[in-house]
């Protein structure tokens, strides 16, 4: 295959990758958003893999032909990627246990893991330390307000 | 007695691996002192290395040190490669690191509960550990691995501070959030240069890439600038990227606070050096491409709009959040006039930068120890009960503004010099000098509350912090006054990378 459909490995990483972007953005759930956060890696393990393609290739595995006299001498896969895959994914998986591990912490801390809900509940405790005396900050509205600007 | 154990030939790689397992062990210490006193034991003789490995690169002719790791050929295996750029900011990693573990006993105590402890420690050297070895790899692939070690560790460090106060957790996985998706672009950006160049050695990068007939119009190329860019600018917090920023530092251990600020965005912002500089290059990132202007515009907006947010915080933790991203500002500004005095004042503000922040966070942190909390009411009248944390934190302040004689004025010098030396960059310069005003403003407002108001409240029983607090504290700031008086050492070593940085351009 040619053209644009030929390299549709590169389309689907390109859409896994978008679409675990607008759920990190958007869902205001933080186990969804783990899930898009996922979503997101796993898109760029496909364009990694997709990269070692060779044009008839096969695995990087020597073998021995039959009667053992020949061998299979390529065009081979480039396992460069695979192996550096492997790493990643390693890595996405221990992020993923991080993230599940901070949200299990704040549903016993807040009760909830709606973002929304946690964002009103800390500004709860804000007024009601501005009304102990304790803080005196006019300034966090203008982060609050950058923040939800941020996950509008 | 080194040689016998073979410890000079392979100091680069020791710098990393020597805390590595030395971090994971730290689990096993107990649940009193223990961690804590090995966590000291590993951070300096971490430092020692780097001290050692910075004389050795003086030394060297080509003051470069290239280390193959188990013998195998760069082509194939992985190249840790050390010159005066990645020596000085190991030595800076290293050295914070070494101070603010010291710092850690009393401030830990106080903030984490006791059966934690030794867990705290762990994540504590792996976070050093990954922060060397991003500094310290010549493998592109490899920075990824060890960013995302030092990243995870960091996340774990800031939700510690959960016993504080609950948003430790959401500051935490916000930024675990963040950094995963720029961390992620910066593997798709290796991914698209490994494509294009076939390795993923920087240097072997850096000469296919100038090999290239036309790389300006390589789409492929493009791709991988771009990704980089955004990814390096979501680690480094440049602006208006830097979201995740202000809340982890004002929520996480006021230990950790110290740490990050001090090294965690710098190792960002060396990361982009050997991007942009070694690996790209001059002259495809500043000539060929916008980055000039992209960074430079988002710099100087950050400094300005971060600086008048600080100046409305009132807490103190907080405030020198926004002033960090507002100093990371500086440091980014100055590598992006692409000429040495630029590019020095950079690498020499990482340094300094450092020093003094790291200093006043640990400031924050001893009031925090005295108090339970640091906003500027809790701050009143301290001038007189706690003189030597107050005194430190104004020195510390003084560096900010950039005041004759502080570590400070020495970057300043170097920025504005580098500002009006490049064609049309004078606006930089002017940035430079309202960012300190607005820094005069944000620690005047301190120095207001320390020394002109009556303490009230617990503020007017409290008495200075431990000595185990202050010596630290002291000793960075004490180094941010030293290098401002004399500035040869790292004047030196900074002209020396962004040299080899520019690559002999002028």
């Amino acid at each position: 295959m040619t053209g644009a459909l030929g390299i549709y490995n590169y389309w689907i990483y390109v859409l896994l990758m978008m679409i675990g972007l607008y759920g990190v953005i958007a869902k205001p759930n933080l186990i969804k958003q783990a899930i898009a956060l996922g979503l997101f890696q796993t898109g760029i393990f496909l364009y990694y893999i997709s990269m070692a393609v060779v044009d008839g290739g096969t695995a990087p595995v020597w073998t021995t032909i039959l009667d053992g006299a020949q061998k299979y001498e390529g065009p081979y896969d480039n396992p460069l990627p695979h192996v550096l895959i492997l790493t990643a994914i390693v890595v996405s998986v221990s992020v993923l246990a991080v993230a599940l591990a901070l949200i299990i912490n704040i549903k016993r801390a807040y009760g909830t893991i709606e973002y929304d809900e946690i964002e009103a509940m800390d500004q709860a405790d804000k007024r009601a330390d501005y009304q102990r005396g304790q803080v005196t900050d006019a300034a966090d509205d203008v982060e609050h307000r950058q923040e939800g600007h941020h996950h509008a | 007695m080194l040689d016998a154990f073979e410890i000079v030939p392979n100091l680069p790689v020791l710098v990393v691996t020597v805390p590595l397992i030395g971090g994971v062990l730290t689990i096993v210490m107990g649940r009193g002192k223990g961690p804590w006193a090995w966590a000291t034991l590993i951070t300096g003789l971490v430092f020692y290395f780097t001290v050692l490995l910075m004389q050795q690169v003086l030394a060297a002719k080509t003051g470069t040190i290239s280390y193959e790791l188990g013998n195998w050929p760069r082509q194939w295996g992985i190249e840790y490669r050390v010159d005066a750029l990645n020596a000085f900011i190991l030595l800076t990693v290293a050295g914070v690191g070494f101070v603010t573990t010291l710092y850690a006993q009393k401030s830990v105590e106080k903030e984490i509960p006791q059966d934690r402890h030794n867990f705290f420690y762990a994540v504590w050297i792996l976070a050093i550990c990954g922060l060397l070895g991003i500094t310290v790899t010549g493998d592109a692939f490899n920075v990824y691995v060890l960013l995302e070690i030092s990243s995870l560790t960091v996340y774990a460090l800031i939700a510690m501070g959960k016993d504080m106060n609950r948003q430790a957790l959401t500051a935490s996985l916000r930024y675990l959030i963040l950094g995963s998706v720029g961390a992620s672009f910066i593997l798709l950006g290796i991914g698209y240069l490994m494509m294009v160049t076939g390795t993923l050695n920087m240097e072997d990068m850096h000469d296919r890439l100038a090999a290239l007939p036309d790389a300006v119009h390589n789409r492929t190329v493009l791709v991988a600038f771009a990704f980089l860019l955004v990814g390096l600018g979501m680690k480094m917090a440049l602006f208006p990227l830097h979201m995740w920023l202000p809340k982890a530092y004002t929520y996480a251990p006021s230990a950790v606070s110290a740490l990050l600020s001090a090294t965690a965005t710098k190792v960002g912002i060396y990361m982009a050096f050997r991007f942009l500089f070694t690996i790209f290059g001059v002259g495809f990132s500043f000539v060929a491409m916008p980055a000039n202007v992209v960074l430079s515009v988002a710099a100087c907006t950050g400094i300005l709009v971060t600086g008048v947010t600080a100046v409305r915080q009132t807490n103190l933790k907080r405030m020198l959040a926004y002033s960090s991203v507002g100093q990371l500002g500086y440091i980014v500004a100055g590598f992006s006039l692409a000429n040495v005095n630029g590019v020095a004042g950079s690498v020499v503000h990482i340094f300094n930068h450092a020093v003094m922040k790291g200093g006043m966070f640990m400031a924050a942190g001893a009031i925090m120890y005295r108090l339970g909390r640091c906003d500027l009411r809790a701050v009143r009248g301290l001038g007189k009960r706690m003189p030597l944390t107050m005194a430190a934190f104004v020195a510390g302040g003084l560096g900010l503004v950039g005041f004759p004689l502080t570590a400070g004025f020495i970057s300043k010098w170097y920025l504005v010099q580098g500002a009006l030396e490049a064609p049309h960059m004078w606006p930089v310069a002017a940035v430079v000098l309202v960012g300190s005003l607005l820094a005069v403003a944000y620690t005047w407002r301190v120095v207001e509350a320390a020394y002109f108001q009556e303490p009230e409240g617990d503020s007017a029983l409290v008495t200075e912090a431990p000595l185990s607090m202050v010596l630290p504290m002291w000793i960075l700031i004490g180094a941010s006054v030293y290098f401002g008086v004399s500035a040869t050492f790292t004047g030196d070593i900074s002209m020396r990378a962004a040299k080899s940085l520019l690559g002999g351009a002028p």
